[in-house]
């Protein structure tokens, strides 16, 4: 799969990190390219926030190699990360209270120019249209990811880290979340995602890579997700 | 002479207008406090005195240089909170860690260092700020005779309280502040320079005792001590209103302000307590404080 | 960690050296007398005293009084009263501090405890400051003259405390009867409960403590051995003043505790020794204490928060760890 890829936007090497004095990632090694969609799977526990977490640089202790853009990620302070065209939607969703939906949506600073203007925002999330006055915290649990994701979108990100979009939310939610990223895609917004629902990561992923231990145990393309199927299941136990 | 309960009615809107003078000072004190502690998570201490710093940065400008009132109340917050700023950068900014009560200690020694000095160098005798010639004066309202510095005084904190409070509410660094409050990593995660926005909030805050304190100069003595006694009674305001919220404690500023006024006409001997009597009862009806969410 | 690492028999020898070292510090305060000024002496006693009280409340439950004077202040305008009014011996007069003490402390903390971290500071601060408002009203307290000419008396009718060796060991023996108690607290069953409330509130009382009942419990002893000091403090220098009712005496020994070491034995001791042999030293000159005073607080909180004592410790042990390795 490397070969054919032109020099990764992305690219993380020997990545440790620590909460505290507790080690969590053990040299974990991956490439995302321009455009791609690409889902880290795993065990609860594995990693994978973390691996998130460390390439956003909210977790400050860590060690290895980040290049994002032909740019060192390593000792940028976490305020520069987003300007270099890292978007981060946490797996809590991070809607604050105190402010309304609009200023939800508005509060991350443009990085570059490019992103989307509000009005097809809302095109894209209609809903959210409907309760732009309201408290953040008002909003339902798929409403609050739609806004999570949304607000990254003005800001010209290059690449979007996704911490479990689906967890926890309706089927019909889940699909909607699905559409808005497929239309992401298209746009030619690079994806990092983590995901426990394979099926539904199937949908958009080119490519997968498997965390067990703190460490990246395997990686396959998208086609061959079907004939793993079962290896994951196991692996995985969901 | 009209008396309500025994009380000729000039003495007690003397007295109530005292109180608001006082709430005024209060509401713009315990309002910095709040911010600051919004954010930053630190009590601060030294906010009596960057209020007595606001005062002798005016009272030193007219002094030494003849600057007169109305640069100084744009010069001393300033000055202030510049002084916040690096405050802040220097050794607030290394105290997030750990636990609060540090920054308590640190502001802490900071009043002691700064109110000791000023006191070296001017001792404890107050000096004297005469008031603007456009305010000196007074003016006869029919039932009583309001000097009119106090009038402005009354006026300007409120436009001051309140156009704060919109700073907060209505604009994108309050909704900046208002969100970092709630998860400053997730709006550094943003791009959000949340370390340069910790700055401004210590300096925005510092910035508002210091204009509190040059407005205080021509109603109080300018004195090295003006500030140690009132920040007490401004922490008694804040336990009273609770520092979830920006608007509570500008009101709980004023409320308590009046009812120490009135204390003083019908229960003097009990006026400088009558705050922490009801900082008490509140603990015991409310521990959360009137506008306070947390448990 | 390193008491893994250590034999039953190191342990061993390490308390008994320990204890040596205890009963070779009694030892030296019992000769001090002879050879420095019995009523320096006696002050630092009195102060390390205070400040070992208050740490019983900071260092080993994690509650920040800042209003610890008025328990001292206040102790020490009882003793003063009872003494010189009501013609009491010096005993009675200092129980009687002590109670008067032990009173307020369940006062302030019945209202202080009902809040948590920082807002605890500002309560015991708000309340001890309309303590010190009483104390300048009340006419008992004499306002700004204080309570002058305390007479010393004789202990138990017997002793005459005027002659200062006297004077020095019944200070003395408050001081050590105060620490012990501050020690065995410590090291009760109790003060294991109180630690853990410092370490997590939130699991002790998932464990079943009432933690209110026992920070309440905490603040009323920590108090009532504040008292003690401030009402042997009195009889020492024989006036008492609206000085010890202020907040910056509050500040004071929390600058104590802080400077020599919280939630160390020894800490509060070595601070005041420190705090009260500077503020003599600085007394003659022109030079004002309280900038000095807080830059030492600025100082301790960015570069030694554990202490004098605290740092000691830490480097003694992490030897140690390193040796045993």
């Amino acid at each position: 799969m490397t070969d054919n890829r032109a020099k990764p936007l992305l690219s993380v090497r020997d990545l440790h990190a620590w909460y505290g004095e507790s080690h969590a990632l053990h040299g974990v090694s991956l490439d995302v390219a321009e455009g791609e969609t690409v889902t880290l799977l795993g065990r609860n526990g594995v990693g994978k926030t973390t691996t998130l977490r460390a390439i956003m640089g909210i977790i400050r202790k860590r060690k290895g190699a980040i290049a994002f853009d032909g740019r060192d990620l390593m000792q940028m302070p976490l305020h520069r990360t987003a300007h270099a065209g890292l978007g981060f939607v946490p797996e809590e969703r991070g809607i604050f209270a105190t402010l309304s939906v609009d200023e939800n949506l508005l509060l991350p600073p443009i990085v570059s120019p490019g992103g989307m203007g509000v009005e097809e925002i809302f095109d894209l999330f209609p809903n959210l249209k409907e309760r732009r006055n309201s408290q953040g915290t008002k909003l339902s649990g798929g409403e609050q990811q739609m806004l999570a994701i949304a607000r990254m979108l003005r800001t010209g990100v290059k690449l979007l880290l996704l911490d479990e979009p689906t967890e926890g939310l309706a089927p019909v939610i889940v699909e909607r979340i699905g559409e808005v990223l497929a239309t992401l895609k298209a746009r030619g917004m690079t994806i990092l995602l983590v995901e426990q629902n394979f099926r539904f990561a199937s949908r958009i992923a080119d490519r997968f890579y498997l965390m067990e231990h703190g460490r990246i145990a395997t990686e396959f393309p998208a086609a061959e997700l079907e004939e793993r199927m079962e290896v994951l299941h196991e692996v995985i136990g969901v | 002479m009209t008396m309500i309960f025994g009380i000729p009615i000039q003495a007690l809107l003397g007295q109530l207008l005292v109180g608001l003078i006082n709430g005024s000072f209060y509401a713009m004190l315990s309002l910095g406090l709040a911010i600051i502690f919004g954010l930053l998570r630190v009590i601060n201490f030294a906010h009596g005195a960057q209020y007595m710093l606001g005062a002798f940065v005016g009272y030193l400008l007219l002094a030494h240089l003849g600057i007169g009132y109305w640069p100084a109340l744009i010069l001393a917050p300033l000055i202030v909170g510049l002084f916040g700023m690096v405050v802040e950068k220097l050794a607030l900014s290394r105290l997030y860690d750990v636990d609060p009560l540090y920054g308590l200690l640190f502001t802490f020694g900071l009043a002691l260092v700064l109110e000791g000095a000023f006191r070296y160098f001017f001792g404890v005798s107050g000096q004297s700020y005469t008031p603007p010639p456009q305010l000196s004066g007074g003016t006869n309202l029919g039932f009583m005779f309001l000097p009119n510095y106090r009038g402005w005084v009354v006026v300007a904190s409120l436009v001051i309280c309140l156009g704060t409070w919109l700073l907060i509410e209505k604009t994108k660094l309050g909704a900046y502040l208002r969100a970092a409050t709630e998860n400053p990593t997730l709006v550094q995660a943003f791009g959000v320079n949340v370390p340069l926005l910790l700055t401004l909030t210590y300096g925005i805050g510092s910035a508002l005792a210091g204009l509190a304190g040059i407005m205080a100069a021509p109603v109080y003595q300018v004195s090295p001590l003006m500030g140690s006694n009132l920040i007490i009674v401004v922490f008694a305001v804040v336990v009273v209103g609770g520092m979830g919220s920006i608007l509570g404690a500008i009101v709980t500023g004023y409320m308590l302000g009046l009812a120490e006024g009135l204390t003083k006409v019908f229960y003097p001997e009990a006026s400088n307590i009558v705050i922490f009597v009801i900082m008490a009862i509140v603990l015991l009806v409310r521990p959360a404080g009137l506008f306070g969410k947390d448990a | 960690m390193t008491d893994l690492t250590t034999t039953g028999i190191e342990r061993q020898t390490r308390m008994r050296a320990e204890w040596l070292l205890v009963g070779a510090g009694i030892a030296l305060l019992v000769a001090a007398p002879f050879f420095l000024y019995p009523v320096f002496l006696m002050k630092m006693l009195c102060f390390a005293l205070f400040a070992a009280a208050f740490n019983l409340l900071l260092g080993y439950t994690g509650l920040l009084s800042f209003g610890h004077a008025a328990f001292f202040g206040g102790a020490a305008y009882f003793t003063a009263h009872a003494v010189k009014e009501w013609g009491w011996t010096p005993e009675l007069g200092v129980l009687l501090g002590v109670a008067g003490a032990a009173v307020l402390g369940l006062i302030v903390g019945f209202f202080a405890i009902r809040r948590q971290g920082i807002y605890f500071a500002m309560i015991t601060l708000a309340l001890a400051q309309m303590f010190y408002f009483f104390c300048l009203q009340a006419p008992f307290t004499r306002g700004e003259d204080g309570i002058q000419g305390v007479p010393r008396g004789h202990l138990f009718g017997l002793i005459d405390l005027n002659v200062p060796l006297n004077m020095y060991y019944f200070v003395l023996a408050g001081f050590l009867i105060g620490v012990f108690a501050v020690w065995r607290i410590v090291h009760s069953p109790f003060g294991m409960i109180l630690k853990s409330i410092r370490e997590n509130e939130n699991r002790a009382i998932s464990l079943g403590y009432s933690v209110a009942r026992y920070k309440l419990a905490a603040f009323v002893m920590s108090a009532t051995l504040a008292g003690l000091a401030g009402a042997m403090k009195t009889l020492v220098f024989q006036f008492a003043t609206l000085t010890d009712v202020t907040w910056q005496m509050s500040g004071e020994v929390i600058l104590m505790t802080l400077l020599g070491g919280i939630g160390t034995m020894l800490g509060p001791i070595v601070g005041a020794g420190l705090v009260v042999a500077f503020q003599n030293y600085l007394a003659t000159s022109a030079f004002p204490v309280t900038v000095i005073t807080g830059a030492i607080f600025m100082i301790c909180v960015l570069l030694f928060r554990r202490g004098i004592v605290g740092e000691l410790l830490a480097r003694f042990s992490r030897g140690e760890a390193g040796g045993a390795r």
